[in-house]
């Protein structure tokens, strides 16, 4: 069972009833089949409502779900034989970054995402999946290894934002995010980024200089956290929902500004609830895109991307 | 009020023009330093570059008294002046607030950019001034510099950038987060033609300036005591629950951590910038002509 969040109660509530009066039906054999049936009529209409009419602060809580798929959980439903590469060669080994090595339908890739932890103890090891300056260089030189061996590049974007702390400042968190950027604006190869929960602030968009980006329907990308900007523009930041929806952070609001090249359907109720159906909805956009960005050369890969992110906001 | 009648305060509005725009931050007859407490004459202020002539504090510049400062008179041609920000997001009060800050700076938006000749050598300068909206960075700021650079680029022309900003205009949301990629690739070109890239970063370079552009210079210089840093101080004390040190974030702590080549006093920035300029313009054989020939 999935952890409910608040705004599915009133499906939590009619589940309960419906999963109460089977089991009343068999211990007492009563034949209460005419409820029920009205009961289940009556879930279907209270879920449609629901989830397909949510609300920006119920797609943030979504992308937050704990039981979110993440990076890993992704590599292993598309992609084969992955072996992953560890190490920036300059300091050490970022664990809130992942990459490495993989085919995708035959063809080899390096993979690169954001991971957050599953539980407390993985989120402590990969800091929750928020990266200092030696993880955004881990991710170049493995990007710049694609680019000089000419593989694909895919990003997974999950991340609060780069971390905020003093050991990543004395390293360079600025100049490791700005290195990125200037670097990805530059290669020669095919590139797609997805974001699959939080695309937060810099710290995101460090992954996401690609020839085409996508989010997953209820994920989010945005400059600052919905908390932040309450914060800042309110000094509350119990305020948070109603930033949400000001900000415009959803991936149907970042469709619209023209910042992405697309939606990714998910799950009825979110990614976590069916992570294979999930990853199928993930395959069939990589699909097509890749073999499109693959018929391009070089020259036209780094000036498609270089328009791309030039107009934005024009 | 009785004490309006000795008040010198002007009640009818100023029209600011580009010649007479007195800097805000010091005008009036004596200027207090805020670090030293010392009060001095404001026009012996102005003579020693805007610095505290006791303890070397560097007041902040306005955008235009930068370029003043560093440019041959009569050769700087201003990019984009009439680019204006529009409201992407609708939201509540952006556009009054462009508004009061355009009237309280003379300028139509954070960043000024342009050509202009110093010693003669030709360069392409821009100059964000925070006392509009923080100099925050949204579609505007992002396009006025990306043109600049582009200017480079074309014409061949050593890029100097002074930043000087809170980071990414929340204002106008992800959009101001793309200005980060758009500046960065703009750079990247920059740096494939061969043409040098000079960045002050000046007090404070913040958030996703810093994350970006600012950072991304093949020489990357600062003012003393300038505040730079990714994120804010107040989040990281709250983020790892601990104090950190009073010179946390200056650009001395930078240079200190490798992350900057130099910290230079103002009154030496023109010279440095000068000479820099000149050895680009010296190829590997000794010829003149390179990137900045005249």
């Amino acid at each position: 069972m999935t952890q409910k969040l608040p705004f599915e109660q009133p499906v939590v509530e009619l589940q309960n009833k419906i999963d109460e009066l089977k089991n009343f039906t068999k211990d007492k054999d009563i034949d209460l089949e005419d409820e029920i049936s009205y009961l289940e009529g009556r879930l279907q209409q209270v879920e449609s409502q629901i989830y397909d009419h949510l609300k920006p602060w119920e797609r943030v809580q979504i992308a937050r779900h704990s039981e979110r798929p993440t990076t890993y959980d992704y590599i292993e439903h598309l992609f084969t034989d992955f072996i992953e590469l560890h190490g920036d060669r300059l300091f050490g080994d970022d664990d809130a970054i992942v990459g490495g090595l993989a085919y995708y339908k035959g063809q080899p890739v390096t993979i690169i995402g954001h991971q957050r932890g599953r539980n407390t103890k993985e989120n402590i090891q990969r800091n929750f999946g928020m990266p200092h300056p030696e993880g955004y260089r881990k991710a170049l030189r493995l990007m710049k290894q694609a680019d000089k061996f000419g593989r694909p590049i895919i990003c997974l974007v999950d991340t609060k934002g780069a971390f905020p702390g003093k050991a990543a400042e004395e390293r360079g968190q600025s100049e490791a995010i700005a290195r990125n950027l200037l670097e990805m604006g530059g290669f020669t190869v095919p590139s797609i980024g997805i974001v699959i929960g939080e695309g937060g602030s810099g710290g995101a968009l460090a992954l996401g200089v690609c020839n085409r980006m996508f989010m997953l329907e209820n994920s989010t990308y945005s400059v600052i956290s919905p908390e932040g900007a309450a914060a800042i523009l309110w000094k509350d930041a119990s305020l948070a929902q109603r930033a949400a929806e000001t900000m415009k952070i959803t991936a149907p609001d970042l469709s619209e500004l023209g910042v992405i090249d697309g939606v990714i359907r998910e799950v009825r109720g979110g990614a976590h609830h069916n992570v294979k159906e999930q990853a199928g909805y993930i395959d069939g956009v990589l699909d097509q895109h890749l073999t499109e960005l693959m018929k391009m050369s070089g020259e036209q890969l780094r000036e498609q991307r270089y328009d791309k992110f030039s107009r934005i906001g024009l | 009020m009785f004490k309006d009648l000795f008040s010198k305060k002007r009640k009818y509005a100023t029209i600011p023009s580009e010649r007479t725009q007195p800097n805000k931050m010091n005008d009036g007859v004596m200027t207090k330093c805020p670090s030293c407490k010392t009060i001095m004459y404001s026009r012996e202020l102005k003579k020693h570059h805007n610095v505290c002539i006791e303890c070397n504090h560097h007041f902040r510049l306005t955008a235009r008294d930068r370029i003043n400062s560093l440019i041959d008179v009569g050769t700087f041609k201003e990019f984009d002046i009439g680019m204006l920000s529009h409201n992407p997001l609708d939201f509540p009060d952006y556009e009054e607030k462009l508004e009061k800050d355009q009237q309280k700076t003379g300028l139509n938006e954070a960043v000024v950019t342009g050509a202009g000749e110093m010693d003669g050598y030709p360069v392409i300068i821009g100059v964000m001034d925070p006392r509009f909206r923080m100099a925050s960075m949204g579609t505007v700021v992002g396009e006025k510099i990306k043109r600049a650079i582009e200017a480079a680029i074309e014409t061949k022309t050593p890029f100097i950038m002074f930043s000087a900003s809170g980071g990414a205009r929340m204002q106008e949301g992800v959009l101001s987060l793309m200005q980060m990629a758009k500046t960065s690739v703009a750079l990247k070109k920059l740096d494939e033609a061969r043409v040098p890239f000079i960045s002050f970063m000046t007090h404070p370079t913040t958030g996703g300036v810093s994350a970006s552009f600012a950072s991304l210079g093949d020489y990357n210089f600062s003012e003393p005591g300038a505040l730079i840093g990714f994120a804010g101080r107040r989040i990281i004390e709250q983020t790892i629950r601990e104090e950190l040190p009073d010179d946390f974030q200056t650009a001395e702590f930078l240079l200190d951590h490798g992350q900057l080549d130099g910290v230079i006093d103002r009154k030496n920035i023109h010279k440095t910038l000068v000479t820099i300029i000149k050895m680009h313009a010296v190829d590997h054989q000794g010829n003149q002509g390179g990137q900045s020939a005249q």
